[in-house]
């Protein structure tokens, strides 16, 4: 972060393209040598309501949203309800200018578009402004759309005159504009975006600084989310088979894979309800073909006995499970990170799973990728948790990043030569649940396989799959199965899963799990550079978790705050849970007000429990350690 | 070449080839209907000349799902009312298996009727038998979705409030291209029935009457039964869905009046497969997803090569 980064805000009513405007926009600036972020916030609203993107871009690599913004793009909601004397829901139509206000940092640029916004609706706009020194450029982008070419035109409008005020070169929107219209609507696209440009250069004199970054990428970088990324680590693990059903915001992976299957001779199958889905990908992956599924919490909830199948049949399956805020139908488009014991131990029995919570776009194709790799060659499911923040922020990633080969291999199965020499039971059932097996993993055959027949069942079984309740067959066989995580532990402490921050040497710790990763990095460097000695861990390996980084990293410092987006403090009690110590040193900085953290929330928050006072924002809380 | 050398065998198949060694003696109760579709089941096989590494039987839970402990094949004895989903699953995976579902009407018509609805809509190349006794059995005794009326249980002890799933007519609604009924009394019918069924190519429904002897003493035991493809009493063409909708009717109607009415109610050979559909639209590759896994030679795609142009 340098302290010319720039923070571009556009806000509009739903429908109105502002996530494919701001989408460009981001690329635009990538292209043009910036590293990029994307905040999205959009209500569970059809049409109309609250919308806004952020852009946060700078010469050096962002990881997070920012505080604030500096820049506002206010367009109308189009969908505004119609104002009534008193209506709950107030005046719609201002909303895209007085909503964002609050947020927007001193010295910020406001342009807004005079033929849908009137600032005199606003109250006290004017002494607004003047206290926090915005710099404000009413333009009537509406009217400049509907001359030119189309109303739904005046985000291109918006565009021009951002690069106006900023000093963007036209020529990245314009190349990404013909990448992407077809010939009618391009012209007058071209022509609103010049004008406007060209009509705010002439129009208006500059009073701000804010400029955008200058800077340059030394490889070639993509722009991507981290539905996209799990998609690609999904297809690149081979993936070819994929259920579910529609629910914000796992519908974006669903959506990605059922759009890219057909082209690699994969299938995509919408079903008609998540206990389908689940059941499908496991059918699937029975029958030989690496299958996911997943949905978010409510249809996972419905996938809980399909998981347990999994475990007690040993069949591979990589789930993903799309946080949103809960409980029920809680707050369907906001991130939040409560669902990590949901994950964990939904389904009857002794949970014996993988799941996993990448820290970043990047992590997320590695990690999905490791997902299939554990599901497939411990024939154990395995989860991938993450939310809707990562699941719908852009950022940039070298392109080199996703250059690796695919891998298409079934993992620990048999082959019809190997059937041939392996024991089988009486009936010539195949001892496809071995109670010898090498790290517990007992090779699957495939049906259609010669002298492979076997019996899958839910129900406590022996080696050959047939039902056994006998007690000594019973603990041979869960610790059999159990074992398998232990070998997957070892297996992950010779990866790099768990992502340091900060020096190696520190009085204090930060620890955060999943998404919120990136900003606890920012946080961490920021408070290092105030004059604290912190270091920070986001920890990916839910379960198996991480037993001995966890301990060193927890026994090398004095205090641990933990970060995570929820109400109850999930991480810190799997923490302590795995742990079975370090109560007295770990505190809890949440939040589940439906946003993600801002960096100087976590620093304010740190620096609010080291020195033992109230966490000053009341969008955050603090829960101190045990007996503290 | 084929990773599965066992499908497509030439060979003859002996029935007996089904029958387990390790527990050849099924655990049903002496006179339980579900003997008849062990046995039907078994005398198909050779019929269709299919080998037990071949067939993949997917049943659920109840005194049905216990099928798969006597009957020798690739089994997947899953969870209750989930076999359908994981089956056609298995059957897009690999489309040159034999791929059977059973359960009984809890199974089928109670838990897993949304799954029974649109595997049917969606005409899946597979076979549905379910174990239709009017009663749940496993958990002794309480009222099924196909239970009469007033059926007295300990969960219903004043008598069902209501009506009971018609199955056939909602076997033909949802789009089933095969839809029959018979019983285990009827054992020739039973097996011949089942060979249409596995020989058609979509999703046949049959609708298998077994009677529980132990749980449903009042039941009739589904004689006598007569042939509606037969009987000189019915005139009907069960290729045309009008004709074969008001036949399940008077089938459904029947079985609560004293009259067994069984056979082929509908049979529509013309409507392709759920996997023909989706290879029509470009959704589904020619060749078994599943052999690909095996063929060394195979040119996996990269996503770098293929999607990543698009977020430059």
């Amino acid at each position: 972060m340098t302290d010319h980064e720039l923070m571009w805000r556009i806000a509009g009513g739903s429908g109105d393209g502002i996530a494919s405007t701001s989408q460009n926009f981001a690329k635009a600036l990538m292209r043009a040598g910036l590293h990029v972020f994307t905040h999205r916030h959009y209500p569970s609203r059809i049409r109309g309501g609250h919308t806004y993107t952020e852009v946060r871009a700078d010469s050096d690599p962002v990881r997070s949203r920012g505080d604030g913004f500096n820049f506002l793009l206010a367009l109308g909601d189009s969908f505004a309800r119609n104002p009534q004397e008193g209506a709950y829901y107030g005046d719609e139509e201002v909303k895209p200018l007085s909503e964002n206000l609050d947020e927007l940092n001193d010295g910020g640029v406001i342009v807004y578009d005079t033929g849908l916004l009137d600032a005199d609706d606003i109250p006290n706009f004017e002494q607004r402004v003047e206290e926090n020194d915005w710099h404000v450029y009413p333009i009537n982008l509406r009217e400049i759309a509907r001359d030119h070419g189309r109303e739904v035109m005046r985000n291109t409008a918006g565009v021009g005159a951002t690069a106006a005020l900023l000093g963007i070169d036209l020529q990245y929107f314009e190349e990404l504009m013909a990448e992407s219209m077809p010939e009618d609507i391009l012209e007058p696209n071209k022509e609103i975006l010049h004008y406007t440009h060209d009509m705010v250069k002439e129009e208006f004199d500059l009073t701000h600084d804010l400029r955008v970054p200058q800077g340059s990428h030394d490889e070639e970088q993509v722009l991507l989310s981290g539905s996209d990324t799990i998609a690609y680590g999904a297809l690149d693990e081979g993936c070819r088979f994929i259920a579910g059903y529609p629910m914000t915001p796992w519908t974006e992976v669903f959506t990605i894979m059922s759009q890219a299957l057909p082209e690699v001779g994969g299938i995509s199958e919408q079903v008609e309800d998540e206990i389908a889905a689940a059941a499908l990908a496991l059918g699937a992956s029975h029958a030989g073909v690496k299958a996911m599924s997943g949905s978010s919490g409510g249809g996972f909830a419905l996938m809980s006995e399909p998981l347990g199948l999994a475990e007690m049949s040993e069949t591979p399956v990589v789930l993903v499970e799309a946080m949103r805020a809960g409980p029920s139908t809680g707050l369907p488009t906001k991130p939040e990170q409560a669902d990590l014991e949901h994950v964990l131990y939904t389904s009857q029995g002794d949970s014996n799973r993988v799941v996993l919570a990448p820290g970043t776009v990047a992590e997320a194709y590695e990690q999905s990728r490791l997902a299939f790799q554990l599901a497939y060659g411990y024939n154990i499911p395995a989860i991938l948790l993450y939310d809707q923040k990562i699941g719908g922020e852009l950022m940039n990633v070298p392109a080199s990043h996703f250059d690796r080969e695919p891998n298409p291999d079934l993992g620990a199965v048999t082959t019809e030569a190997e059937l041939a020499e392996a024991p089988h039971g009486p009936g010539g059932k195949f001892h496809r649940y071995r109670y010898d097996a090498e790290d517990g993993v007992s090779p699957r055959s495939i049906p259609g396989q010669k002298d492979g027949h076997f019996l899958v069942t839910g129900n406590e079984h022996n080696q050959a799959g047939h039902i056994d309740e006998d007690p000594t067959n019973r603990v041979t066989q869960v610790e059999r199965r159990a074992s398998k995580l232990d070998a997957i532990r070892e297996f992950l402490d010779g990866q790099s899963t768990q992502t340091y921050m900060g020096p190696d040497e520190a009085d204090y710790g930060l620890i955060t799990f999943g998404s919120q990763q990136g900003t606890v990095a920012e946080a961490v460097d920021r408070l290092n550079a105030a004059g604290h000695s912190v270091k920070g861990i986001g920890v990916s390996d839910m379960m198996p978790y991480p037993v001995e980084e966890m301990t060193e990293f927890l026994e090398s410092v004095d205090e641990a705050l933990v970060v995570e987006m929820n109400s109850s403090g999930q991480f810190r009690g799997l923490t302590q849970k795995e742990l079975g110590r370090f109560g007295d040193k770990l505190s809890s900085l949440l939040k589940y007000n439906g946003e993600p953290f801002e960096p100087a929330e976590i620093v304010a928050g740190f620096e609010a429990s080291i020195e033992g006072q109230d966490v000053p924002d009341q969008q955050t809380t603090y829960v101190p350690a045990a007996g503290d | 070449m084929s990773a599965f050398s066992a499908i497509g065998e030439d060979r003859e198949i002996d029935r007996e080839e089904f029958t387990p060694t390790l527990e050849p003696q099924a655990t049903w109760c002496p006179g339980c209907g579900d003997f008849g579709v062990l046995k039907a089941l078994k005398q198909a096989m050779p019929e269709i000349g299919r080998n037990p590494d071949e067939v993949l039987l997917v049943t659920g839970i109840g005194c049905s799902g216990k099928l798969n402990s006597y009957f020798e094949c690739y089994g997947y004895h899953s969870i209750h009312g989930r076999s359908l989903p994981i089956a056609r699953a298995a059957k897009l995976a690999n489309p040159d298996l034999e791929v059977i579902a059973a359960g009984g009407d809890g199974d089928g018509y109670g838990i897993g009727g949304n799954h029974f609805m649109h595997t049917a809509r969606e005409n899946h190349d597979m076979t549905y038998i379910v174990f239709d006794n009017e009663i749940f059995g496993l958990t002794k005794g309480q009222t099924s979705p196909t239970s009469p009326k007033g059926h007295k249980s300990k969960t219903q002890p004043h008598g069902s409030a209501k009506d009971p799933i018609r199955p056939l007519s909602l076997a033909l609604t949802s789009g089933a291209s095969y839809v029959a009924r018979t019983a285990a009394v009827n054992p020739n019918q039973a097996k011949e029935i089942l060979v249409e069924a596995m020989q058609h190519d979509g999703f046949a429904h049959v609708d298998f009457l077994t009677q529980c002897p132990t749980w449903n003493k009042d039941a009739r035991q589904y004689v006598p039964y007569i042939d509606v493809n037969d009987s000189d009493d019915y005139d009907f063409d069960p290729t045309n869905k009008e004709e074969a909708a008001a036949m399940a009717t008077e089938a459904e109607k029947g079985l609560y009046e004293g009259e067994v009415l069984t056979g082929r109610f509908y049979v529509d050979s013309d409507r392709p497969s759920y996997s023909e559909e989706k290879q029509a639209i470009g959704e589904m590759p020619e060749e078994a997803l599943a052999e690909r896994y095996f063929d060394d030679d195979y040119e996996w795609e990269r996503t770098h090569d293929m999607f990543l142009d698009r977020h430059k």
